[in-house]
């Protein structure tokens, strides 16, 4: 119990917060809809209303207050709207039904898995030939920094498009976006970490003639796991956001993006909102389920006490 | 020592090119270390001690003179893996057990799996370390886990047996003790060993022979055979013959120091 009354904490507060900004957020569209609600607006003419402060308005009409939380479009859906419409999404629906949340969520999270492995793959390869090819060492990193400051936002429609006309379509080309955020953070870390062994060490497998290929495997390769780790985590939440930029381009598609994107279109804030949740729920887990394989293999490696 | 020397230098130099200009490590270094040795290298820091140890290695190269190593240029008695060599600090890997890091340099040099087992349990019992084959580094004191890495570095059948101060960083109760061992072991294995150290006692308690530098350049300023008895027990320090040698290796250090002011 102990270890929850923190974090209880933090969530209580963050919720009151949230509730708390709907009031301002929501509170002009809430007056503007005074009749339906049954209630007078004040002051009279939505001109003189779109003029005043947001609390302002809240002070004036006081019983509009209650309704900023049950809008059906309202700019800041509350708290209970989203977790209403995003346990009806994953529970009124099949999982196979074009419907549900599942659906799109496990769209994401394939073409993510995909597209991360291709990601870290790349990363670790990379990340070998800078350690071991002078030539790869001082090229290499310009040009993987490069491509992370390009917006990616920019290049997903390009590539998209541009595999879509080479007949490339559905899982790959989100994949690929997906992968080329994540393989960043693993060439960094994996960098480190094969380089992690001191002069010593390296010395002592130099006194045993080692070759490159055993020193890399036997202690370079160890040296790096926790690196490796640590990476791989910031990697799997950067290819969840590649992913899901991927989706957006691809119009009414699958995936949590094409969701989002069609609650934009529509206004449906409290579906962009759930749809927003579920890549966090989707991203927690995915992020969880590394650090338990890294909490396994570092203790079986001894490194964790 | 009438039998050929197992590390022969004649003149070596070594100099490292600096940003301030050129260093010189070692210059005019003339040694012989026959087989069976005890051999300490003592002097202040910036002597040239550890360089020479590591030229010996082939972890440095000189950039003059010549330096054999069981007949072998000092690389290719490195691969012939000619040499344990023992670092400052133990250096283990902590993923791996005491047993893991032991076998460590067998499994490069392919020992089978049964001689691998075989060895390890030998030198485990040699360090005075059996029963810890299972544990991992962290779970060793500083003392213990220099032994393991005495240990792996005797664990294949190299002659020689390079140490870099390998007890410096130990507090001097257990460096008593590891010295004590070290003799033992070293009558035991009938290795030839060259110990590079700070500390004028433990020179003088471990070495036949025991070789003073002194820096700018970095060059030996004095050699002397020790008339210790090969049997020395602890307390052997306190005999008149202890405390000449000792007093000798002072004046040394600080003849070299003399001339270098």
């Amino acid at each position: 119990m102990r270890r929850f009354v923190p974090v209880l904490t933090v969530l209580a507060a963050i919720l009151a917060l949230w509730y708390a900004a709907c009031v301002p957020m929501n509170i002009h569209s809430t007056v503007n809809l005074a009749r339906v609600h049954g209630f007078e607006a004040m002051p009279e003419g939505r001109r003189a209303r779109a003029e005043m402060g947001a609390l302002q308005l809240a002070a004036m009409n006081p019983e509009a207050v209650p309704f900023v939380w049950s809008e059906e479009k309202p700019r800041l859906p509350a708290p209970h709207q989203v977790a209403g419409e995003l346990w009806g999404a994953v529970t009124d629906f099949a999982p196979t039904d074009k419907r549900s949340l599942v659906f799109h969520a496990w769209a994401t999270l394939s073409a993510t898995l995909l597209g991360f492995a291709i990601g870290t793959g790349l990363g670790v390869l990379l990340a070998v030939g800078i350690v071991h090819n002078r030539a790869m060492d001082m090229s290499v990193m310009p040009w993987a920094i490069a491509s992370q400051t390009i917006p990616i936002l920019a290049i997903a429609p390009m590539v998209i498009v541009v595999l879509a006309s080479v007949g490339l379509t559905g899982l790959l080309p989100k994949a690929l976006i997906s992968a080329y955020l994540s393989f960043f953070p693993v060439v960094v870390g994996m960098v480190k970490g094969l380089r992690s062994p001191d002069a010593m060490q390296l010395d002592l497998l130099r006194t045993y003639n080692a070759s490159d290929t055993e020193t890399f495997f036997k202690l370079r390769l160890p040296a790096a796991m926790p690196y490796l780790f640590a990476s791989l985590k910031v990697g799997a939440a950067a290819s969840l956001v590649g992913t899901i930029v991927g989706e957006l381009p691809s119009g009414g598609g699958e995936g949590i993006g094409a969701r989002l994107l069609a609650g934009s279109y529509y206004g449906q804030t409290i579906q962009i909102w759930a749809a927003l949740f579920m890549a966090a729920i989707v991203a927690a887990g995915f992020v969880g389920l590394i650090g338990w394989v890294q909490g396994r293999t570092l203790h079986r490696m001894g490194l964790a006490r | 020592m009438s039998q050929v020397p197992v590390i022969k230098a004649e003149n070596v130099d070594l100099t490292f090119e600096t940003n301030d200009g050129p260093v010189h490590a070692l210059k005019g270094v003339d040694l012989d270390i026959g087989k069976g040795e005890f051999v300490s290298f003592i002097g202040p820091s910036g002597c040239g001690k550890t360089t020479f140890l590591r030229c010996i290695a082939a972890l440095e190269t000189p950039t003059g003179g010549t330096l054999t190593v069981n007949g072998l240029t000092p690389d290719g008695a490195r691969k012939a893996r000619a040499y344990g060599y023992v670092f400052q600090a133990a250096g283990l890997y902590p993923w791996r057990t005491i047993g893991g890091n032991i076998r460590l340099p067998l499994e490069i040099m392919g020992y089978s799996k049964s001689d691998q087992a075989e060895r390890v349990k030998n030198v485990l019992q040699l360090v005075d370390l059996d029963g810890f084959e299972k544990k991992y580094p962290w779970q060793l004191s500083g003392g213990m886990q220099q032994r393991a890495s005495i240990a792996r570095a005797l664990a294949f059948d190299a002659d020689i047996l390079l140490m870099d101060e390998p007890f410096g960083a130990l507090d001097e109760i257990v460096r008593d003790r590891l010295n004590e061992e070290l003799l033992g072991l070293w009558a035991r294995t009938g290795k030839t060993i060259g110990f590079v150290t700070h500390s004028i006692p433990e020179a003088v308690y471990l070495s036949t022979k025991i070789v003073v530098m002194s820096p700018r350049p970095g060059r030996i300023t004095d050699v002397i055979e020790s008339p210790l008895p090969a049997e020395r027990p602890l307390d052997i320090r306190d005999s008149a013959a202890f405390i000449e040698v000792a007093h000798r290796v002072r004046e040394g250090l600080r003849a070299g120091h003399g001339d270098a002011v």
